[in-house]
């Protein structure tokens, strides 16, 4: 359905093959690549080759021409494969580690890692989070430190996703000692040099299919054409990141809650208890309507702020707001829908239980709740 | 080289079809392009890539047919002609749809003519032949394989799981069988750029048909879905008595043997 001024009949076609490919070359294997914990390089060269890793980046850098919209309709029908976790690993390569080289990145950055990263040659992550330093972006302490030509870069990084196999990280160092947002710069660091290593591999409780590692990084040494944007605007930089990062989960929030809700709803009319199908039980009528309800609702909100987003302006309330609400949101909606599985929704023989431990992750990764709170009670002046 | 698809908007038969007052209900129904009309648009687009020339694609239809011509545009075919008879014709049959097409083609100087093998919607497998015998061409139908070189057609077909290789000239008609190709995608830019294509839309007028002249020479009676399928009963007991009660059942119930 083209619905304006979000969706045109463009997006309507480009949704219906996102749809098709997701049914045919990710939906069969997800339970595979789920228990492997980790998907197949060729996942993403097959995007690359699709088209599909660059829909909103511009024709020079190797996109799709297409616009935001075009990345929300990927988001929100990826999501509907069956897991989280992939779909999270492609966002990382399309909204998160790639967007701010875009930006900020100069013309040899583009061809060396953006282009790449849109063809599904190199894969990309986005290294923020460190074992001490998580929510407080700006107390991070992995340090780069200038040596003539070359930035010598020590520390530890962690949850990285794609972290295992990336070819290269959008890492974000501090690179001097001051305390303030004024210390930190961006780096892109590529995963072959020297000193560079993955300490582990993470074991969690939902995003299986999606790697998750810990980076450790032992006097490596970048050129200084690795530094991304300027020296000491990194924070700055990183807080613009987060925006497309929280906008695209929120994204992907609805596209995963919309799957649990329509297999609760195909559940609830073929199960019977009581000489009759549960969803003719008022409580599981009324639950769908709410878990419908709160979808619509953040979906509306999603593509409201999308569009502003996609015009240039950086509403961080509201994508914060976006943000939480449609979290939240997911994991409600994948909650009751193992409820209305009932003993069904808690085996793995179900789609749904790994709908609720996928569905978690949101509401942590991309800022957690508190810290969309924390932005929100800002700006409404406490 | 001169390359023409005959193509059919199909509601899709993975998705559940219901039936109100005597006919499929086109309300919640997903519409695609008939599979096997894409493996034909598919093969027209890599001959074109490989000979040069053109591909236009042809559906008999209404307005909602757009949907379908634009993604094969997407895909990267040239051109598309909608022939909307929704004006027109309250029914047809085969015999319409085929009449229309080789109408429209008759004098297009078509190199060679794709179609699917059969529409999955009604699934008579005729306009293809039909199109073809009214042309005065030959045909081949169900091919999974075909190669062209100068005037020379060289096509595999499907017979029931063998396959039969069959030599003969352009100007020809086929029909497309799985397994042809791999249809493609469209990209986003194909989408994009297949707005601006051009797409022609003619009436029966345009073509100086009369609605008599294409009246349906059948008519259908009756459309019913088929009998749901009801739940699987197990066995119980020695495995002796079991076996001799499925054959008992067998052959009083089910009345198969
Ligand atoms: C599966 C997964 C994938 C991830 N992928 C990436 C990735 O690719 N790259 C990357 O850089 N990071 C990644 N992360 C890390 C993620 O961004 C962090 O986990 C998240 O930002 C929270 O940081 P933390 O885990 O250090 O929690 P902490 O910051 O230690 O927070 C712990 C708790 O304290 C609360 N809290 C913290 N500060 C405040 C405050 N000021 N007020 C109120 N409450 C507060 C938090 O809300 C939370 O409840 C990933 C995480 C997961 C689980
Ligand atoms: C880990 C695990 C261990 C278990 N161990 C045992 C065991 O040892 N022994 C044993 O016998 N069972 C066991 N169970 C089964 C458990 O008791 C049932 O799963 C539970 O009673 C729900 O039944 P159900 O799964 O058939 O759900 P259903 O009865 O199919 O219910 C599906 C949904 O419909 C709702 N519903 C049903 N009827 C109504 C109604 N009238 N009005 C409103 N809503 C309704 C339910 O609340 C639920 O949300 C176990 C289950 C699990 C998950």
């Amino acid at each position: 359905m083209t619905y304006a001024p979000y969706f045109t009949e463009e997006h309507v076609q480009l949704r219906n093959m996102i749809r098709k490919f997701v049914e045919k070359e990710i939906a069969p294997f997800v339970d595979e690549w789920e228990e492997e914990g980790i998907f197949p390089r060729s996942v993403f060269t097959r995007m690359g080759e699709l088209g599909l890793l660059g829909l909103h980046y511009p024709e020079e850098v190797g996109g799709q021409g297409g616009d935001y919209f075009s990345g929300m309709v990927l988001a929100e029908e990826i999501n509907k494969c069956g897991c989280g976790g992939l779909p999270m690993a492609i966002a990382v390569q399309t909204d998160m580690a790639t967007p701010p080289i875009f930006k900020f990145g100069t013309k040899d950055q583009h061809e060396r890692f953006l282009k790449p990263a849109i063809q599904g040659k190199k894969i990309a992550a986005i290294g923020i989070s460190e074992p001490n330093n998580g929510s407080d972006v700006m107390g991070i302490q992995t340090r780069a430190k200038r040596d003539g030509d070359e930035w010598v870069i020590n520390g530890t990084k962690t949850f990285i996703t794609n972290g295992t196999r990336a070819d290269f990280v959008t890492l974000v160092t501090r690179t001097s000692e001051d305390p303030g947002p004024k210390g930190i710069s961006l780096f892109i660091v590529e995963t072959d040099r020297l000193g560079f290593s993955v300490g582990k591999k993470l074991d969690k409780v939902g995003m299986r299919s999606s790697d998750t590692a810990e980076l450790i990084f032992d006097n490596v040494r970048v050129p200084h054409e690795n530094l991304l944007g300027k020296e000491g605007h990194g924070f700055y930089q990183i807080m613009w990141q987060l925006q497309g990062e929280r906008m695209i989960g929120a994204a992907g929030a609805i596209g995963g809650a919309e799957y649990a809700y329509e297999q609760a709803l195909t559940y609830a009319k073929s199960r019977e208890a009581f000489n009759q199908p549960i969803g003719n039980f008022q409580v599981i009528a009324h639950l769908l309507a709410e878990m419908k309800t709160e979808i619509e609702v953040c979906r509306e909100l999603t593509y409201a702020t999308a569009y502003r987003f996609s015009n240039g302006e950086v509403p961080s309330k509201e994508i914060s707001i976006t943000k939480l609400a449609a979290a939240q949101m997911g994991h409600w909606v994948a909650d009751r829908a193992l409820q209305i599985f009932g003993g069904n929704g808690y085996m793995a023989e179900y789609p749904i239980e790994r709908a609720w431990r996928d569905s978690r992750l949101p509401r942590i990764g991309g800022g957690t709740d508190e810290i969309m709170k924390e932005i929100i009670s800002k700006q409404i002046g406490l | 080289m001169n390359i023409f698809v005959l193509l059919k908007r199909t509601f899709d038969t993975e998705e559940k079809i219901t039936i109100a007052k005597g006919a499929i209900n086109e309300e919640g129904a997903e519409f695609i392009i008939n599979p096997y009309d894409e493996y034909a648009v598919e093969e027209a687009i890599q001959l074109r890539d490989n000979h040069g020339g053109e591909v236009t694609v042809v559906t008999v239809g209404n307005e909602e047919a757009e949907k379908q011509l634009r993604t094969a545009l997407a895909m990267g075919a040239d051109k598309a002609v909608l022939i909307n008879t929704e004006d027109d014709l309250e029914s047809g049959d085969q015999f319409t749809t085929a009449k229309i097409l080789a109408e429209y083609l008759k004098d297009k100087e078509a190199d060679i003519i794709l179609a699917g093998n059969v529409a999955i919607d009604s699934g008579s497998g005729q306009v293809g032949p039909r199109v073809a015998d009214l042309l005065d061409i030959p045909y081949v139908t169900t091919i999974t394989n075909l190669e062209i070189s100068g005037e020379t057609v060289t096509v595999v077909r499907d017979v029931e799981g063998d396959s039969e290789t069959i030599e003969t000239k352009l100007p020809v008609l086929v029909t497309a069988q799985q397994g042809l190709n791999e249809p493609r995608y469209p990209s986003l830019p194909g989408i994009m750029k297949a707005k601006k294509k051009p797409l022609e839309e003619l009436e029966l007028d345009d073509l100086d048909l009369d609605e008599d002249d294409v009246e349906a020479k059948t008519k259908v009676v009756e459309i019913f879905l088929p009998p749901t399928k009801e739940a699987g009963r197990v066995l119980e007991g020695e495995l002796d008595a079991q076996v001799k009660e499925l054959v008992n059942l067998l052959h009083k119930e089910a009345k198969v043997i």
